[in-house]
C-alpha cells in the first residue's frame, strides 16, 4: 500500500503528543510500519507545534514534506492555515474551528486572518471544520479536545470502533477513560 | 516484543539490555529522553551530573571500575566534556564506556547548528549513527562490544530526527556482563606526558583497527539499486530521505559507523557508479573523506550545510519531481513560543527593561525575556556565559557599566557553569549584579531535577545545594532573595545592589508554573467599566491577555492569578 501520512497540528499544551501515541498504538496493532515524529523542547512553549504520522508496507522517512499530508488534524484554525501546503492535491483538513491569538496578534501588531475556514477550501482542500472545544467541554474537559478530533477522523479511515477503543484504553489513563471515549464518540457523530 | 518507541527511548533500551549500570548525564534537548528512559530501568543506576564533563567523568570512573557506562548530551554539551573526551581517547576504557550525543540541525531549541561528526575524527573515537529507532536499540549493544573489543569509548550520534522520532523496535532481555576487576595501570590511566607519548600511537594503532572492521561490519553496507547512472553515500536520517525519495532506484552505500570511515569499501561502491552524491546534513564530513580519497563527488554543491533536508529536497536536487500544495495568499501571523501565563520569570524582565539595564542573558526559558515586547536580554551564548561575561564587561565598561548591566542566569545553568563566573567575580573583584532566576527545576528541557531542587533523577529526596551558602562560601557577602511575584520590592533591590560598591547576588526565587506542586490562586478578570485601554497590562507579554474591542481581557483557561498584571494597571481593572 502506499504510506499515508497524517500532519497532527496545534499550539504547545493543548495535547497533540497524546492523539499521535493514541494513533501510533492503533497503527502498529494493525501491523503497519509506523513512525511518528515529533518536536520537544522550546516549540513547546504555546508554540506552534507539529507530530508528523505516517504508515504503510515500509516506511522510510520520519517526516511527511509539502504536498505529502492526507490529512492535516489542527486542533487550532490559524494553524490549519499554516500547514496548507502540506496537504496533498484533493487531501482533507479537519480543524477545530477555536481560535487562539499567537503573540503578535496579541500584541497587536498582526491580526488574525479571517473567514480561513473558506480561503482553505479555495484551494481545493476538503476543509472539515467544527467546534471541537464545545464537544470536548459536553463530554466533561476542555482537555478532550484531542479525542474529539480523533472521533472525527475516524470517520476517515477504516478501522473499527473496537481498534479505536482499545488504543484509547492503552493511551489514556484509566481514571479518564470514560470521559475520553464519550469525547471520541462526541467527535465520531458530529 | 514489537513495540514503537522514541530513538531515545531505543538508546535507553539498547543500552539496559547490553547489562549498562551506571548513567550520569546532563538534560539538553534532543537527548534528554535517553537518561529519563534508562532511569526507569530499576537495574540501572542513572543520576543527572551538574554538567556533561562531571557526567563524563563520572562513566569513566563507573568503567574503570568494571561496569559498563554511558552518559549522555546535546551537541553543545559535548563542547563541555571535550575536555576529558579527547584524554578518554588515550586511556581508553576497562568496562565498555558510551557517549550518547544528539544534534540539532535546524536548531529546533539550540543556540548554535555544530556537527558533532567532527569530534569523533578530532578525538579519534569510533562514531556510530543510527538512522531510526530499531538502529538506535541495536547500536547501543553494538558499541558496547566495539567498546571493550577495541578499548575505546564510543560516540553514539543522534539528531533531532532520530532522537524524537518514533518508529518500530523489537526488545529482548537483560544480559549483564561479569564486573571487571579494575587493575592498576598507571601506563594507561595516568596520562601524564611519558604515558601520553606511548600511548598515542595506540591510539593511531586502533584507529587504523577500526577502519579494518569499518571495512568489514554489515552496519556500513551497500544496498543495490537498478540505475547506476547515480551513486549515494548517506548516513543518518539523510539515509531515510533517501530510501523515501528513490526507494532502491539508486545504489545505496549507508554507513552506520561514521568515524572511522571505511576507504576500499567507499572506492569499490565509487567504481559501481557513474557519478558518486554524499547526502548529508550540515557539514561535507563523508564528502570530504571522499575528496581525501581522490574520489570525485557532489555533495555540498547540491545540499546547503544550513539547517535540515528532507525527501523533497533530496529528490529535488538529485533532478527528480515534486509535488506541492497550495499556499493561501496571505501572510499567517507566526506562533513563536511565549512564557506561559504566571512565568516568574516574566515580572523580573519587566522591571529590567524599564530600569533600561543592559542584560547578559543565559540558557534556559528565560531566554524568551529577549523577545517583545519583553525584549530585555542584549547577549545568549552558552551556558554560564552571562556571569562570566558580566565580569569582563564591567571590568572593561568601568562604573557606568556596572551601575547599569546584570546577569540573568536560571539554577540549573547556575550550577553548570555559573558558579565558576560567580568565582571569578569574587576572586577578581568585580562590581557585579547577577541575578539568579531560580524556579527550583530545570524548566526548558522539560522538568528535570537538579543540585538545587532536593530530589534526584529518581525522583527521591536527597542533598539540596543551598544557592545562598554557596554564594556566600566562593565570596560573595551580598546577597538577597525576592519574590519576582512582586515587582516594587525587585526593582528596588536591583537598584540597591546596582548602586553598592562590590559584587552581589539577587536570587529572584519562585518555582515554574507548570510544576503540578505550585497551587496558583486561580485566574482573575478585568473590569471593562473601569478599564481605559491603555495597554499597560500588554507590556509584559502574558498569553492570557488580550484587547477585545478596545478594553483588556483576560483568558480564564490560561490565567492563574500571579497578579502581575495587576501592578501595571493604574485603573485598578484588574483583579
Amino acid at each position: 500500500m502506499e504510506t499515508k501520512n497524517i500532519m497532527i497540528v496545534g499550539v504547545g499544551g493543548q495535547g497533540t503528543l497524546l492523539a499521535s501515541k493514541l494513533l501510533g498504538r492503533l497503527l502498529l496493532g494493525k501491523g503497519y510500519d509506523v513512525k511518528v515524529s515529533e518536536v520537544h523542547g522550546m516549540s513547546q512553549r504555546g508554540g506552534s507545534v507539529v507530530t508528523y504520522v505516517r504508515w504503510g508496507d515500509r516506511v522510510c522517512s520520519p517526516i511527511i514534506d509539502k504536498g505529502q499530508a492526507d490529512c492535516v488534524l489542527s486542533f487550532e484554525l490559524l494553524e490549519a492555515a499554516r500547514y496548507t501546503e502540506y496537504v496533498k492535491p484533493g487531501g482533507r483538513i479537519i480543524v477545530n474551528s477555536q481560535q487562539i491569538n499567537p503573540m503578535p496578534v496579541v500584541a497587536g501588531m498582526a491580526s488574525y486572518p479571517e473567514n480561513l475556514e473558506e480561503k482553505m477550501a479555495d484551494l481545493g482542500i476538503h476543509v472539515d471544520a467544527f467546534d471541537a472545544l464545545t464537544l470536548a467541554e459536553a463530554a466533561g474537559s476542555s482537555k478532550a479536545v484531542n479525542l474529539v478530533l480523533m472521533g472525527r477522523l475516524s470517520k476517515h479511515f477504516e478501522f473499527t470502533t473496537e481498534e479505536w477503543m482499545d488504543a484509547i484504553e492503552h493511551s489514556v489513563p484509566p481514571k479518564f477513560l470514560e470521559l475520553n471515549k464519550k469525547a471520541f464518540a462526541l467527535g465520531q457523530s458530529a | 516484543m514489537k513495540t514503537l518507541m522514541l530513538g531515545n527511548e531505543a538508546v535507553a533500551r539498547g543500552l539496559y539490555e547490553a547489562g549498562c549500570c551506571f548513567v550520569s548525564s546532563y538534560p539538553g534537548t534532543p537527548s534528554t529522553e535517553i537518561t529519563e528512559c534508562v532511569a526507569k530501568y530499576e537495574e540501572v543506576y542513572a543520576e543527572w551530573a551538574p554538567n556533561e564533563k562531571v557526567a563524563l567523568e563520572a562513566a569513566l570512573g563507573a568503567s574503570l571500575a568494571g561496569k559498563r557506562s554511558f552518559c549522555a548530551m546535546k551537541h553543545v554539551g559535548l563542547n563541555v566534556a571535550a575536555d576529558p573526551l579527547f584524554t578518554i581517547s588515550y586511556t581508553g576504557v576497562n568496562a565498555g564506556l558510551i557517549i550518547g550525543v544528539a544534534d540539532d540541525a535546524g536548531m529546533h531549541s539550540s543556540q548554535n547548528e555544530q556537527d558533532s561528526r567532527h569530534y569523533a575524527q578530532a578525538a579519534k573515537i569510533p562514531m556510530l549513527e543510527p538512522s531510526d529507532s530499531a538502529e538506535a536499540l541495536r547500536f547501543a549493544k553494538l558499541a558496547y562490544e566495539l567498546s571493550e573489543k577495541f578499548d575505546t569509548a564510543v560516540l553514539i550520534k543522534m539528531c533531532t530526527r532520530v532522537s524524537h522520532s518514533q518508529s518500530v523496535v523489537e526488545t529482548g532481555e537483560r544480559e549483564v556482563p561479569e564486573q571487571k576487576k579494575y587493575e592498576k595501570n598507571p601506563g594507561k590511566y595516568i596520562m601524564m606526558p611519558a604515558n601520553a607519548k606511548k600511548r598515542h600511537p595506540e591510539v593511531e594503532a586502533r584507529t587504523r583497527a577500526l577502519t579494518d572492521w569499518a571495512e568489514q561490519t554489515e552496519i556500513n553496507r551497500i544496498e543495490p539499486g537498478q540505475d547506476t547512472s547515480c551513486g549515494i553515500i548517506t548516513s543518518s536520517t539523510c539515509y531515510q530521505y533517501v530510501k523515501e525519495a528513490f526507494g532502491d532506484t539508486y545504489p545505496v552505500l549507508k554507513l552506520g559507523m561514521i568515524w572511522p570511515m571505511p576507504q576500499q569499501k567507499i572506492k569499490d561502491f565509487a567504481a559501481t557508479v557513474d557519478r558518486l552524491v554524499v547526502v548529508e546534513e550540515l557539514d561535507g564530513f563523508i564528502e570530504t573523506h571522499c575528496r581525501s580519497l581522490g574520489l570525485s563527488v557532489s555533495g555540498k554543491d547540491l545540499f546547503s550545510n544550513i539547517g535540515e533536508l528532507s525527501q523533497n529536497l533530496v529528490k529535488e536536487k538529485l533532478g527528480g519531481k515534486v509535488q506541492t500544495g497550495a499556499c493561501l495568499s496571505e501572510e499567517i501571523p507566526a506562533r513563536p513560543p511565549v512564557m506561559c501565563a504566571g512565568c516568574p520569570h516574566r515580572s523580573i524582565f519587566y522591571v529590567l527593561k524599564k530600569l533600561n539595564l543592559t542584560v547578559l542573558g543565559d540558557i534556559g526559558c528565560y531566554t524568551l525575556g529577549a523577545v517583545p515586547p519583553l525584549g530585555a536580554i542584549d547577549t545568549t551564548v552558552c551556558m554560564g556565559a552571562s556571569v562570566s561575561g558580566l565580569h569582563g564587561f564591567v571590568k572593561a565598561g568601568g562604573e557606568e557599566k556596572e551601575r547599569q548591566t546584570v546577569a540573568v542566569i536560571g539554577d540549573s545553568t547556575f550550577i553548570h557553569s555559573g558558579v565558576t563566573g560567580l568565582i571569578n567575580i569574587a576572586y577578581n573583584e568585580s562590581n557585579s549584579t547577577v541575578i539568579i532566576l531560580d524556579n527550583s527545576i530545570t524548566g526548558m528541557t522539560g522538568h528535570q531535577q537538579n543540585p538545587t531542587t532536593g530530589y534526584n533523577l529518581k525522583g527521591d529526596p536527597c542533598t539540596k545545594i543551598d544557592l545562598e551558602s554557596l554564594c556566600h562560601a566562593v565570596g560573595i557577602k551580598r546577597v538577597s532573595v525576592v519574590d519576582p511575584y512582586d515587582m516594587d520590592t525587585c526593582q528596588k533591590v536591583i537598584r540597591e545592589e546596582l548602586a553598592v560598591k562590590e559584587p552581589s547576588v539577587i536570587i529572584s526565587r519562585r518555582p515554574c508554573a507548570l510544576l503540578k506542586y505550585v497551587k496558583h490562586p486561580g485566574p482573575i478578570s478585568s473590569d471593562p467599566e473601569k478599564c481605559k485601554g491603555c495597554k499597560a497590562c500588554m507590556n509584559i507579554g502574558c498569553p492570557a491577555i488580550s484587547m477585545v474591542d478596545g478594553k483588556a481581557k483576560i483568558d480564564s483557561t490560561l490565567c492563574v492569578g500571579c497578579n502581575v498584571c495587576k501592578q501595571l494597571c493604574k485603573f485598578d481593572a484588574l483583579g
